[in-house]
């Protein structure tokens, strides 16, 4: 456990981000790994198919994780290695290329296959890689085959989304010209991009691009008059192969509540000149709307206390949100990886006196949050109903990564997730 | 390289996982790295645990491969003893432990914790998560056992039980153990121990001095039931007591085994137990020969099809398990049903089965679930994997006479009932007993889409009123039976084809006035008829032929 620097000068305002302290610890970690991002990432994109190459243990944890919302075949599956593939490489890639094949020959919907790596793949060297070009070689034009991965020992939960996207982003088409275009990168529900498309039009931003796209083969070209939004806090990786590749990134909030949604398009309007007149008038209505849906939240979540574990990288944003919008009083927030430069946009607006805790030792994390006795914990599937039995009210952070949770139109949706449990607590008698 | 979309086992370190939250003052330091944690959920979520698994993981990253995992374990291991203070500890690595070989065991044993460490190994990449509690309790016992140990004297004392099998996560473990000790007790016999459910690591050590052992999950106990005739002698009660048959031979064994009288056991059968009666009353002829497919883990697929044949009247027409460390066992069974044994934990196979068996009840697991929903056939869950809905609030076991009468229930209600078959024939064209209306109180069984077939069919039944043709087989429990969710719902894919039968349109108009929930299978007696003779074509006539036919 290390406690960095303390801030220079005390500053309320937390606007001196760099200079907060974080306590950053090592130790058991309750999160998912990346493989995790497949259950929203083949639902966003329908003509894709991701097949993770490992153990038996990768393929019980998709099923776990994604096994109530699957009810068709999905497009998602495991290539378990077994016994023999450990003994040789050769044998292993052999095995890989048969199983692709048969995959591929099931379902000739498939546009884009991803391979992705796990701990084994990784520690057994399995180049998927080169298997990608090989398997591309063979399937092109039909399929593409990438590979990123999404491996425990490398990435956690949301990263496997960036490490996915960041693998699209070579295969991504050269602008023709320096012309500016907006790219909104990160996951979003299909409504909340539909949403947002409409805003960016009333804005007069013409050209709008998402990653990942709809259709995994239709991806958005990218130059140097590319300027890109991150919809998302955790996309490390991607935006950094998005600037490799001449795109500006535009420092931003987040788009979680009223507040967040506002200062990211505000960001947008100004990195294309919009005048800041006309932009706040395009958002008023969608703020003020927000505004209101959020009041009768306040009742419920107003001076109650919350404590993140760390789960999604989203902590921040939504601590910020809660903080700023909801009057809620924030003790820890917990983020498995803080992209400062990313955050600094929230951190500026996160109040001064929260404790940021970067990674996690989990039993000395559960001591403190025992310890505060906060009126809501924010936290994973394993520790809910533990915490909940010691008289905790816990929200399932994992909801807040399938929900549709961005926009102003969202923002209450979004407050409702966390006043529920409170209300719930209020509501029985047993 | 096996190509897998869902599972039915979990990897062997989740078997151990489910032996160690079952027990009490055990933990399990397991060397894994982030993201193995997910396994803590199902525990938490899908059993409603109120504790955490208590389950160490050392959380490796790749950064550490490098440098020095072994020492991250021992650090692990040592901080989990000083903070849960154990009676005694497993440790082991996941399926990326085992890659990086850094030997567990060794490591443990090094720091000289002050309790027993059982080290573990199993192979992630070649066996499964049954094996991996058997073999987890196999350990702990042979570790924990005093050796000196013996039953004292019998003089003047009721004989001791051990009951071996139940884990945490375990298929109504909970229940059937409460059923089971009140089975046990009411015919004289104390249950001296009951593991690795609720059992302490001290309470293990006294094992030896049980009088005789109660193997109730083999997936789970019978290599420490083989240790323990190796080692005590001790006589092991085999017979897993699932159903009204298996419950009296059960009581049988255990009483020749314990040296005691069953008659009192016995007898609690005539105030308690329902099903006889249930399946005797005239309302469940309907059952009669109804086609299921049985397929779960090894015990629970061959006592559900023993009880589906013997003590509900269904016929058996599939069996299979996907462990197949119990192969022959199933494939005996099949063999007594005259069916195919399936041995698979490939579900897609499992599909490709009960599709061309178009059973009219899918009794398995959460798997089979997915697959009868798919196929619009209905189905009761009755082996691990399970999910949240099959761990009830309510006592509901499986085993003993109560566990009896749950399963009367389980395997009856998701069938149409009795009454309302009949209703809804003698309303069929009616405008809510039509086929898309289905059973009213199984809104799952209801098309989610007009299917082609169903569309084709008149708003209102035809001539409903001009006495229908019965149906070719039905009422006979012939090779295929009335299949309510299959039927008119168009034919499940293996059929789908109808292999190159076709029908005048005379036969089609026939074939719709009969009652839409045995169509399906008048369809499908019909097409085998015809392609039986070498015809291409259904006509009236041998419409009423294949009726005759397979009316026999």
């Amino acid at each position: 456990m290390t406690v960095g620097p303390a801030p220079a000068c005390p500053d309320p305002a937390g606007a001196a981000s760099a200079a907060r302290p974080v306590l950053r610890e090592r130790g058991q970690r309750e999160v998912f790994c990346g493989l995790t991002g497949i259950v929203w990432l083949h639902r966003r994109m329908p003509d894709a198919f991701f097949l993770v190459v490992g153990s038996r243990t990768c393929a019980h944890l998709l099923q776990s994780a994604a096994g109530v919302m699957i009810f068709a075949e999905p497009r998602f599956a495991t290539a378990i290695i077994e016994e023999r593939d450990l003994a040789g490489l050769a044998d292993a890639n052999e095995e890989l290329d048969r199983v692709v094949d048969r995959l591929l020959a099931r379902r000739p919907d498939i546009r884009t296959l991803f391979l992705v790596g796990s701990c084994p793949s990784e520690v057994i060297k399995l180049d998927l890689g080169v298997a990608a070009r090989r398997l591309s070689a063979r399937h092109m034009p039909a399929v593409r085959v990438l590979s990123y991965s999404g491996s425990g020992i490398e990435t956690t939960f949301t990263q496997g989304e960036d490490a996915c996207l960041a693998a699209l982003v070579p295969e991504m088409p050269e602008a023709r010209d320096a012309a500016p275009r907006l790219l909104v990168a990160g996951t979003l529900a299909d409504i909340v991009e539909d949403q947002f498309r409409r805003l960016f039009a009333e804005l007069g931003i013409g050209e709008v691009a998402f990653l990942p796209p709809r259709a995994s083969r239709a991806l958005p070209p990218v130059g140097p008059g590319t300027r890109v939004l991150l919809a998302q806090p955790f996309l490390g990786e991607t935006a950094r192969a998005l600037e490799d590749r001449g795109a500006v990134r535009i420092e931003a909030p987040f788009p979680l509540g009223a507040e967040g949604t506002a200062g990211w398009f505000l960001a947008a309007a100004e990195a294309f000149g919009i005048d800041p007149i006309r932009a706040r008038a395009v958002l008023a209505p969608g703020r003020a709307r927000a505004a209101q849906a959020l009041a009768r939240h306040r009742d419920t979540l107003g001076g109650r206390s919350v404590f993140f574990f760390p789960d999604s990288q989203l902590e921040v944003p939504l601590a910020r949100f809660l903080a700023r919008e909801l009057g809620m009083r924030l003790l820890e927030v917990g983020t498995p990886y803080l992209h400062a430069r990313h955050l600094a946009a929230e951190l500026a607006l996160l109040p001064g006196d929260v404790l940021l805790s970067e990674g996690q030792d989990v039993d000395r994390q559960l001591a403190r949050a025992r310890a505060l006795r906060p009126d809501l914990v924010v936290c994973g599937l394993g520790l809910a109903n533990p915490l909940e039995a010691e008289g905790l009210v816990t929200k399932w952070s994992i909801e807040l990564v399938f929900s549709p949770i961005q926009g102003f139109e969202q923002a209450a949706d979004l407050a409702e997730l966390f006043a529920r449990p409170l209300r719930r607590r209020a509501l029985l008698r047993v | 390289m096996q190509l897998a979309v869902w599972t039915y086992e979990g990897p062997p370190h989740v078997g151990a996982m489910r032996v160690a939250a079952g027990m009490e003052g055990l933990h399990y330091v397991l060397h894994a790295p982030q993201g193995d944690t997910y396994a803590d959920l199902l525990f938490t979520m899908i059993e409603r645990r109120d504790r955490r698994p208590p389950v160490t993981y050392t959380t490796f990253e790749a950064r550490d491969l490098g440098g020095d995992t072994a020492a991250l374990f021992q650090t692990a291991a040592r901080e989990a003893y000083d903070r849960f203070r154990p009676e005694a500890m497993i440790v082991g690595a996941s399926c990326t432990g085992e890659l990086i070989q850094d030997d567990p065991a060794g490591l443990a044993q090094a720091l000289g914790l002050p309790v027993p460490v059982v080290p573990l190994e199993l192979p992630s990449y070649a066996r499964k998560e049954n094996w991996g509690a058997a073999e987890t309790f196999y350990q702990i016992v042979r570790a924990l056992a005093d050796r000196t140990a013996a039953p004292p004297p019998r003089e003047g004392r009721r004989p001791r039980a051990a009951v071996l099998g139940p884990t945490a996560l375990g298929f109504r473990h909970r229940d059937d153990v409460r059923e089971v000790r009140r089975l046990l007790e009411a015919m004289g016999v104390d249950v001296m121990l009951v593991a690795p459910m609720g059992a302490r690591p001290a309470e293990i050590a006294r094992i030896g001095a049980a009088d005789l052992a109660v193997c109730l999950y083999p997936e789970t106990a019978e290599a420490a039931c083989r240790f323990l005739e190796r080692q005590f002698r001790m006589p092991i009660v085999r017979t897993v007591p699932i159903g009204m048959g298996a419950t009296r031979a059960f009581l049988a064994e255990v009483a020749e085994k314990a040296g005691v009288d069953p008659a009192p056991a016995l007898r609690l059968a005539d105030t308690e137990a329902r099903l006889p009666w249930w399946s005797r009353s005239v309302d469940s002829t309907y059952l009669t020969g109804k086609r299921v497919f049985v397929f779960g883990d090894a015990t629970h697929a061959i006592a559900l099809a023993r009880v589906a044949a013997e003590e509900i009247g269904f016929e058996v027409a599939g069996l299979g398990c996907y462990n197949r460390e119990c192969a022959r066992e199933l494939r005996a069974a099949a063999a007594r049903y005259a069916v195919e044994p399936l041995v698979t934990d490939d579900h897609l196979e499992v599909e490709a089965a009960v599709a061309a068996a178009a059973p009219e009840l899918v009794i398995g697991t959460q798997m089979e679930r997915h697959i009868a929903k798919r196929l619009g056939i209905p189905c009761a869950v009755i082996s691990a994997p399970a999910h949240v809905e099959d761990y009830p609030a309510r006592h509901a076991p499986f085993m003993g006479f109560e566990g009896a009468n749950v399963l009367f229930d389980t395997l009856v209600h998701p069938l149409v009932m009795g009454l309302e078959e009949h209703l809804l024939a003698m309303f069929r064209g009616d405008f809510e007993f039509h086929d898309e209306a289905g059973p009213s109180h199984l809104a799952s069984a209801r098309p989610a889409a007009a299917p082609p077939q169903a569309v084709a069919q008149p708003a209102v039944g035809a001539p409903a009123a001009s006495g229908a043709p019965p149906a070719p087989g039905a009422g006979a429990p012939g090779p295929a039976g009335p299949s309510p969710g299959v039927s008119g719902h168009g034919a499940p894919p293996a059929e789908a084809a109808g292999a190159g039968v076709t029908w005048t349109r005379e036969a089609e108009e026939e074939l719709r006035k009969i009652p839409f929930f045995v169509r399906g299978k008048a369809r499908r007696n019909t097409e085998a008829y015809v392609r039986g003779r070498g015809l291409g074509e259904v006509t009236l006539e041998l419409l009423y032929e294949a009726k005759a036919h397979h009316g026999r």
